[in-house]
């Protein structure tokens, strides 16, 4: 589906720390239990935010200051484990747009690229900054720039990572490829024909 | 030159390339479980979009699935709607299901391989990140998101790039009392869970040659706990005779065409590999994990590591985080954890020869009173053979409760959960915060045999010690 480029995406963060934050992290499983991802953004981090009893953990996530991000900057191998769409779905439905980690599990980055949220590569260094000068003052205007790669954070400009292919795609607006996959119908029949394990 | 067989299989399967310099690449089999499909189908109605190969597409029913009642509807009612919804999508778009009436259901990645569905040489592809599993056999299997579950329910493709191939040789004899997961453990300990990040991991050497079609399973289920999207063993005269004679397997004159064509698709002698790993199999311990992510990871007779040791500062805040969370302190022996419930099960230890395993040696033994132990075979087939072989009975005379098929306490979407900050000994495949339903919940993974071990003894112990393992070979 061709959808709006996404050239920039900007916004206030929030830090999340930690390295391997995981899926179950994310959205826990019990919340799973769904036929449609509409209601997930609500149980987003719900473990992390909340103690058992349903009370509010001290964290970021939970501090006022923080109440408007829409970037999300943490450690590395961010959204590893499960492939569960739940995830980054949760995250956008919270009102995130983008993250920005030292490295993220691969099923979650393509999973999150489909649906148009940008997960962007940074140092340790630079997230660190980034960590610190949110917390000082967390009303800093975060902009991460698609198609230069650098993320600007107030008076500061660092350089990150986002993936050729995933880049490619949200400067054209064609992240969601299912269009671009319906147009192949005519090669995929020829492939799958080749194949006998294929056949009825 | 030669070729490997993830770039024969994508060669073959891949149809061309998109826009974006990703190749679109047709998936053969595509399996189906209710917790990742039912948005996708939902996506293909309000596009009028139709499944474009039904009969290259199976259904399951697993994570939901309670496994000590089997009545329905259900006593919560969110499980019971999700049967129905894939009931009522499976129906509507002519897809074989494995329903619970069938006697085939079972977990997604335990039910492919058994009905003969799971071949070498295909693609195959799930809502679900432990469909490594199926590249046992000599698939590239991997696990994709809902979106992407859309995308092969109404094309049959998806939009991927190319791995990279990591070749992991594992070399010898396994020292007695050492498993498959003990194997997969250990390459994730050496390696880290990222270290497969970008690749497909291709399992060798005479560890894996002299392993059988479950146990390769085991480690390639685990893959991504490596970061790796797909993991794969190169199929030989092991993996065609286990596929002789399943529901789905090609037989009559199909079977000697296929094989033929299934030995094509091994890896040449003379490929180049992008990485390459070489393990001794005599130094693998039976191990067991004391944190939060599969990668922290240690031999039964070692202690759980110091924060002094942790190389940078973020392992070393990775280890303080896990310590803070297991209750476990940095230098503290791993042997003598007192452990309150035992899960023997999951898709990466619910096979046939898991519980062959531990029901050989749990024989006169009996489970802690103060624990909760239980097995939950992977599919209802596994389930029948294991009963016609009186296994059931071996483990309720020890003490260990047996259930019906499904994914059960690995991730806590049915009744089997955590309650609290119990420690749990489990045969499942991850150990993150929460990961068995309990926010505090605490899990140590380790395999079929250690966990009743645990179970027998209450706490974490060498399997090898208390079944007498050594002696028992002989």
């Amino acid at each position: 589906m061709s959808s709006t480029p996404i050239n920039q995406v900007t916004g206030k963060g929030v830090f999340v720390p930690g390295d391997d934050v995981d899926t179950d992290r994310i959205i826990p499983a019990r919340f799973m239990k769904c036929i449609t991802f509409d209601g997930l953004g609500e149980y987003l981090f719900y473990d992390v935010r909340k103690t058992e009893s349903g009370e509010d953990k001290k964290h970021n996530l939970n501090d006022p200051r923080f109440a408007e991000a829409s970037i999300i900057i943490s450690g590395n191998n961010f959204g590893c484990g499960s492939s569960r769409e739940h995830a980054p779905q949760s995250i956008l439905r919270a009102g995130y747009v983008a993250v920005i980690a030292g490295s993220f599990a691969e099923i979650f980055f393509g999973n999150s690229t489909n649906l148009g949220v940008v997960c962007a590569i940074a140092s340790d260094v630079d997230r660190k900054a980034i960590a610190q000068a949110i917390d000082i003052n967390p009303e800093i205007e975060i902009s991460i720039d698609v198609e230069n790669l650098r993320i600007c954070y107030g008076e500061n400009s660092v350089s990150c990572e986002i993936k050729p292919g995933a880049r490619d795609s949200f400067l054209s607006g064609r992240y969601d490829p299912l269009d671009e996959l319906l147009q192949g119908a005519g090669e995929v029949s020829k492939t799958a024909s080749s194949l006998t394990y294929m056949k009825e | 030159m030669g070729k490997s067989l993830f770039e024969k299989v994508w060669d073959a399967h891949v149809v061309r390339k998109l826009v974006n310099g990703q190749s679109q690449l047709l998936i053969g089999t595509h399996l189906i479980h209710e917790v990742t499909s039912p948005q996708a189908f939902g996506m293909l109605r309000d596009k009028n979009l139709q499944v474009k190969y039904p009969h290259r597409t199976f259904a399951t029913v697993d994570h939901i699935v309670p496994t000590n009642e089997s009545l329905e509807p259900y006593s919560d009612p969110l499980a019971q709607g999700m049967i129905e919804e894939l009931r009522k999508n499976c129906a509507e778009n002519q897809v074989t299901f494995f329903d619970t009436n069938t006697g085939n259901q079972g977990i997604v990645h335990v039910v492919g391989p058994e009905q003969g569905i799971t071949q070498p040489g295909t693609t195959i592809a799930c809502g679900d990140s432990h469909t490594a599993t199926h590249g046992a056999f000599g698939a590239i299997a991997f696990g994709i998101g809902t979106s992407q579950v859309r995308d092969v329910l109404a094309t049959q493709t998806i939009a991927l790039n190319k791995l990279k191939v990591r070749r992991i040789n594992v070399d010898g004899d396994l020292l007695p009392g050492v498993y498959a997961k003990d194997v997969v453990l250990h390459i994730i300990r050496i390696l880290g869970t990222q270290g497969g990040t970008g690749f497909a991991y291709e399992y060798g050497g005479t560890t894996f040659d002299n392993f059988t079609m479950e146990e390769r399973m085991t480690v390639c289920n685990m893959s991504i706990e490596g970061g790796a999207r797909a993991g794969y063993v190169n199929p030989d005269e092991t993996t065609f005779e286990y596929l002789e004679g399943r529901p789905y397997s090609p037989s009559g004159e199909d079977w000697n065409a296929a094989v033929e064509q299934w030995k094509y698709f091994a890896s040449d002698e003379d490929c180049t590999y992008d990485d390459i790993v070489n393990i001794d199999a005599s130094e693998i311990q039976p191990t067991v994990t004391w944190g939060i992510t599969p990668g922290q990871g240690i031999g039964i007779e070692e202690t759980i590591p110091k924060l002094a040791e942790a190389p940078t500062q973020s392992e070393r805040d990775s280890m303080s985080e896990a310590f803070e969370y297991m209750k476990f302190e940095g230098g503290s022996p791993i042997m003598g954890k007192k452990i309150d419930i035992a899960f023997i099960g999951s898709c990466t230890n619910g096979r046939l020869s898991d519980f062959e395993e531990v029901a050989k040696y749990v024989k006169g033994h009996k489970v802690a009173d103060s624990l909760t132990a239980i097995i939950v075979p992977g599919s209802q087939v596994v389930a029948k053979i294991a009963e016609a072989k009186g296994l059931d009975k071996i483990f309720i005379e020890a003490g260990f409760e047996w259930r019906a098929a499904g994914c059960s306490m690995c991730l806590a979407m049915n009744p089997d959960k955590l309650i609290g900050d119990q420690l749990c000994a489990s045969s499942s495949n991850r150990n993150f915060k929460g990961r068995q339903g309990s926010p505090t919940g605490r899990t140590m993974l380790m395999s079929p045999l250690m966990v009743a071990a645990a179970a027998v003894t209450g706490e974490v112990s060498d399997a090898r010690k208390v079944f007498g393992l050594a002696t028992a070979e002989i």
